[in-house]
C-alpha cells in the first residue's frame, strides 16, 4: 500500500518535470524502481547499444540521463534485480548508460559497485550472489567503455538490507547494486 | 572426590566477568516424547543466600537437551539433599527414573557443591562428587555437574559447559550496528568480542576453543580476522580483493579453509595459519563457498552452484577428488558435519522455505529437523546432540536449537535486535 502511494506520487512528480530525486532513502528506492520501470517500458529507451541519450528525449529517463551527462554524478545510483538473478533488467540499462557516460567523461572518478541480496538463503552464498550482481554491472560498464581501473566490486550479500522486513516488497528493494562514488 | 573446573575456563570466565552483557534467555518450544523423567531436587544451601539456583540450572540444562523431562518442584514431597535422606519408594511413585540431590556450602571465598545422582528404580547411587567454585563460577559449576549427570545416564559426553559465539545486528541501510558476542551455551554470561558499524559474519571457533576466526567489513571491505579470546589480540589473516569469507578451522587448528574471489569467482582455498601459504582446491566458473572440515580432517564439505543451484560437495584432501553429496531439492547449502562424521546438517530449501536438515552420508537420506521458514547457519554441539541455528521470530532474527533427531527444540530470544550466525564452541574442558 505504501509502495503504491510512493509510486503514484513519483509519477506525479515526473509529470511535473520535477525530476531531481529526493534524498530520503526509502523514497528514492521506491521511486527509482517504479519510475524507471514505467519509463523504460513506455518508451523502449533502453537499447543496450545506446551510448548517449540523444534522440530518445521522449522518455523521462532519457531526459534525466541527458541532463547529467557530464559534470554531475547521475542521480539514480541503485538498480534492482529479480530473485536469484544477476542479469541487468532492461529498465535499468539507461541508468547504467548514464553512469558509463559520467565515468568516461570523468576519468578520475572511481565508483564502488556494492552488490546486495535479499535475506533468503545462506549468508556466504548470498555474498557470492551479491558479487555476481556487482560483476554484471561492472561488465556492462566496461562494454560501455569505462576503464576497469575506475570500478571496484564489493559484495555485502544480505548483510546491509536497504529496508527491514521479510516480505516481497522488502526483498525486492534489497536485491540491488548501489553505485558508491 | 574433588574436582576443580579447569583453570583456563576459570580464566576465561574471570576475563569476561567485568565486560558488558547482553544475555539471551531460553524458551523451550518442543519437548521430546522420549524424554526420561528425572527429579533435580533444589540443593540445600546451609542458610546461605546463593547468587544462583544450582539445581534449577542443572534441571534447565537437562530439559533443554531433550533427553530429560525434569519433575516440577511443586510435585516433590520433600527435599532431600543427600542419598541417605531419600525415600526411594516415594519417588518411584512419582514415576521418576533418576534423581539429583545436593548441597551448596561456603568454602573460603567460594563454594563447595556436593551432589549425587541416584537411580530411583534401582535404589542406588550412580555418581557422587564434590566441586569447588568461586562465586562467579557457580553457573560454571552447575554446567559441569550437568555434563557429569548427562554422560553418566546417556553415555554421551555432556556439552553444557560450552559456549556459543553469535552476531547481533540493528538498523538498516547505512545506519547499522553489528557486534560479535560469546556466551555460555545457555545464553548467560554474554560478552562482546567486537562491535562495528560494518558487517560481521561467519564466526568460527578454533579447535582449542581459544580463538575465533570471523569476517569483518570494518575497513569497508571484507577481511578475515583471527582473534584470541583471552587476550583480545587479533590479526588480519586475509584481505584480498573481493570476497574474503567463510573461514573454517581444520581439526588440528593449523589450517583455515575459506572462500576467496581474488581470482574471479569465489573459490575454496586452504591457508596454512603459520606460514600464510595458500592452496586453491576448486577451480571453475561457479560459486564455491562455505567450506567446513570433516572431523577426521580428511575432507572438506562446501557449497557449489556448479550444477545450477547450490548443492553440497565433498573434496577429499590428498586425492583431490570431489563428489556431489546432496540431490534432494534444488537448494542445499552451508553444511556442517556431525562429530562422528556420519551425517551432515545443512540448509535445505523446499516449499516450506529454508530449513535445517540432516542428511545421513551412508544412505543419502535427507530429513528436515527445523520448523520455521527461514532457518539458516546450523552449528552442531561438540557432542552432536543439538544443532543451534538462526531463525526469524516476527521481524527479528533469533537463535534456536533443535535436537539432532528433530524431537526437541528451544529458542534463545534476545532484546538486542537481530541475533544470527551462531557457532557452537568445541569442548572447553
Amino acid at each position: 500500500m505504501q509502495f503504491k502511494s510512493h509510486a503514484r506520487s513519483l509519477a506525479l512528480a515526473l509529470s511535473l518535470a520535477l525530476v531531481a530525486g529526493c534524498s530520503s532513502t526509502g523514497g528514492t528506492q521506491d521511486g527509482s524502481m517504479e519510475g524507471t520501470r514505467n519509463g523504460g517500458a513506455g518508451t523502449g529507451v533502453a537499447g543496450s547499444g545506446q551510448v548517449s541519450g540523444t534522440g530518445v528525449g521522449s522518455g523521462t529517463n532519457g531526459d534525466r540521463a541527458g541532463q547529467q551527462a557530464d559534470g554531475r554524478i547521475p542521480e539514480v545510483r541503485t538498480i534492482y534485480f529479480d530473485f536469484d538473478r544477476d542479469n541487468i533488467r532492461s529498465e535499468f540499462e539507461s541508468v547504467l548508460v548514464a553512469h558509463a557516460r559520467y565515468l568516461r567523461s570523468n576519468g578520475n572518478a572511481r565508483v564502488a559497485l556494492q552488490g546486495h541480496t535479499d535475506e533468503r538463503g545462506t549468508r556466504e552464498y548470498n555474498m557470492a550472489l551479491g558479487e555476481r550482481r556487482a560483476n554484471a554491472v561492472k561488465r556492462f560498464l566496461e562494454v560501455q567503455g569505462v576503464s576497469p581501473s575506475q570500478l571496484e566490486i564489493v559484495s555485502y550479500g544480505e548483510e546491509r538490507p536497504a529496508v527491514r522486513g521479510n516480505n516481497d516488497d522488502a526483498y525486492a528493494q534489497n536485491r540491488r547494486v548501489v553505485f558508491a562514488y | 572426590m574433588k574436582v576443580l573446573i579447569t583453570t583456563w575456563l576459570s580464566a576465561l570466565l574471570l576475563m569476561f566477568s567485568t565486560l558488558a552483557q547482553a544475555n539471551l534467555t531460553i524458551e523451550i518450544t518442543r519437548g521430546s516424547d522420549r524424554a526420561t523423567p528425572i527429579a533435580v531436587v533444589p540443593f540445600a544451601a546451609d542458610g546461605e543466600n546463593l547468587p544462583e539456583d544450582v539445581a534449577q540450572i542443572i534441571s534447565d540444562n537437562l530439559q533443554r537437551s531433550g533427553y530429560f523431562e525434569p519433575l516440577d518442584r511443586q510435585a516433590m514431597y520433600d527435599r532431600p539433599s543427600t542419598s541417605d535422606e531419600v525415600q526411594f519408594g516415594q519417588w518411584r511413585g512419582l514415576d521418576v527414573r533418576y534423581m539429583v540431590v545436593g548441597r551448596v556450602s561456603r568454602e573460603g571465598n567460594g563454594y563447595r557443591i556436593r551432589y549425587e545422582l541416584l537411580d530411583v528404580s534401582g535404589s542406588r547411587r550412580m555418581l557422587g562428587e564434590s566441586v569447588t567454585a568461586s562465586g562467579s563460577e557457580l553457573r560454571g559449576g552447575a554446567h559441569y555437574i550437568s555434563d557429569q549427570i548427562f554422560e553418566s545416564i546417556t553415555g554421551i559426553r555432556g556439552a553444557f559447559a560450552t559456549r556459543i559465539a553469535y552476531v547481533t545486528a540493528r538498523g538498516a541501510g547505512n545506519d547499522m550496528q553489528f557486534a560479535l558476542y560469546v556466551a555460555d551455551a545457555d545464553g548467560h554470561n554474554s560478552q562482546e568480542v567486537l562491535s562495528s558499524r560494518e558487517p560481521i559474519l561467519s564466526p568460527a571457533w578454533s579447535p582449542d576453543g581459544r580463538k575465533l576466526a570471523y569476517v569483518s567489513f570494518e575497513t569497508e571491505r571484507p577481511a578475515i580476522y583471527i582473534q584470541d579470546l583471552a587476550t583480545g589480540q587479533r590479526v588480519r589473516a586475509t584481505s584480498f580483493e573481493g570476497i574474503n569469507g567463510a573461514p573454517a578451522w581444520s581439526p588440528d587448528g593449523r589450517r583455515l579453509a575459506m572462500a576467496l574471489s581474488k581470482d574471479g569467482q569465489p573459490e575454496i582455498y586452504i591457508m596454512d595459519v603459520a606460514s600464510r601459504n595458500f592452496e586453491r582446491i576448486t577451480n571453475n566458473n561457479n560459486i564455491d563457498t562455505e567450506p567446513t572440515w570433516s572431523p577426521d580432517g580428511r575432507s572438506i564439505l562446501f557449497t557449489s552452484d556448479r550444477s545450477g543451484g547450490p548443492q553440497l560437495y565433498r573434496y577429499t584432501v590428498g586425492s583431490g577428488e570431489t563428489e556431489r553429496l546432496t540431490f534432494t531439492g534444488n537448494y542445499n547449502a552451508r553444511g556442517r558435519f556431525a562429530p562422528d562424521g556420519e551425517s551432515i546438517f545443512l540448509v535445505h530449501r523446499s516449499n516450506n522455505g529454508y530449513q535445517i536438515a540432516r542428511q545421513d552420508l551412508g544412505s543419502g537420506r535427507l530429513v528436515v529437523i527445523s520448523e520455521s521458514r527461514s532457518d539458516e547457519s546450523p552449528s552442531v554441539a561438540p557432542n552432536g546432540t543439538m544443532v543451534i541455528f538462526a531463525t526469524q521470530q516476527g521481524n527479528s532474527g533469533v537463535l534456536s536449537a533443535v535436537s539432532a533427531d528433530g524431537r526437541a527444540s528451544y529458542r534463545l530470544p534476545s532484546a538486542q535486535g537481530d541475533v544470527r550466525e551462531p557457532a557452537w564452541s568445541p569442548f572447553l574442558n
